[in-house]
């Protein structure tokens, strides 16, 4: 399965809906996602990864690379995940205590800190 | 002898196919179900990997992956051929040149297979670099 991308907003919230696979393969589309959005002026992230089947490393460089780039406009890039096979992988790395996750995109759209 | 063996171009797109194969097997082999996506995580990462090493080094090589099924282990050894003193040249993503991500990659990549694997074994030399990975099978394997 290719990856799937889909966007919309709340608030000023801008909402990224991934889908399939985030490998080495797929993850330049979704690094050519974040970065379009933070040229656009998109500084609040939420990037949903219900959708998504697998994630590796190349993925979570890609996701941390749009830490760094939202932060530098002082925004913020929350995560939407309740699957436990891609949650050990931000275990595994120690990304959880780097990324926000929620289990919701409305509690991640709710959350301010 | 491998139970199988598959040699693919250094190219990303092949790597989903290097996972699926090696999960197959795996599975055939008798490996937990539980642990299948463990599988498929460690042998993809371990494959990005070589893959960024061959491109980063601008080797047309094939990336090389044995799957052998033994008695109650299955191993996984994933070889390149980027000699140890040029591997700290090489990067994981091609398209990462944008400076933000890239290096860490490398070793994002072997921390999720150490955080992963239990047995695991990484090692260069002149001729490249080797992963060996391996996992308990039960002891009887699936039809």
């Amino acid at each position: 399965m290719d990856l799937s991308l889909s966007t919309r907003t709340v608030g000023d919230r801008t909402i990224v809906s991934v889908g399939g696979e985030i490998d080495v393969y797929t993850a330049p589309k979704l690094r050519e996602q974040l970065v379009e959005l933070v040229n656009d002026g998109s500084y609040h992230l939420v990037v949903d990864m219900e959708g998504v089947d697998f994630l590796d490393s190349t993925g979570l460089g890609v996701l941390v690379g749009g830490l760094k780039r939202v932060r530098a406009h002082e925004g913020s890039l929350r995560l939407v995940c309740n699957q436990e096979r891609i949650l050990k992988i931000f275990r595994i790395t120690g990304l959880t205590k780097v990324f926000p996750i929620h289990t919701s995109v409305d509690e991640a759209v709710a959350a301010t800190d | 002898m491998a139970t199988v063996e598959l040699r693919f171009s250094a190219l990303p797109e092949h790597v989903r196919t290097a996972r699926l194969v090696a999960a197959a097997v795996a599975r055939r082999a008798g490996v937990d179900d539980a642990v299948l996506d463990e599988v498929r995580l460690a042998v993809g990462e371990a494959c990005s990997r070589a893959v960024g090493l061959h491109t980063g080094q601008g080797l047309d090589t094939p990336v090389r992956v044995s799957l052998t099924e033994d008695e109650k282990v299955f191993r996984i050894e994933v070889g390149d051929d980027v000699p140890q003193g040029a591997r700290g040249a090489a990067r994981t993503s091609p398209e990462g040149a944008d400076g933000v991500e890239g290096d860490d990659e490398v070793d994002m990549g072997l921390a999720v297979i150490s955080g992963l694997v239990d047995d695991v074994e990484v090692t260069a030399d002149e001729r490249g670099g080797l992963i060996r990975m391996s996992w308990p099978t039960n002891p009887e394997p699936l039809d």
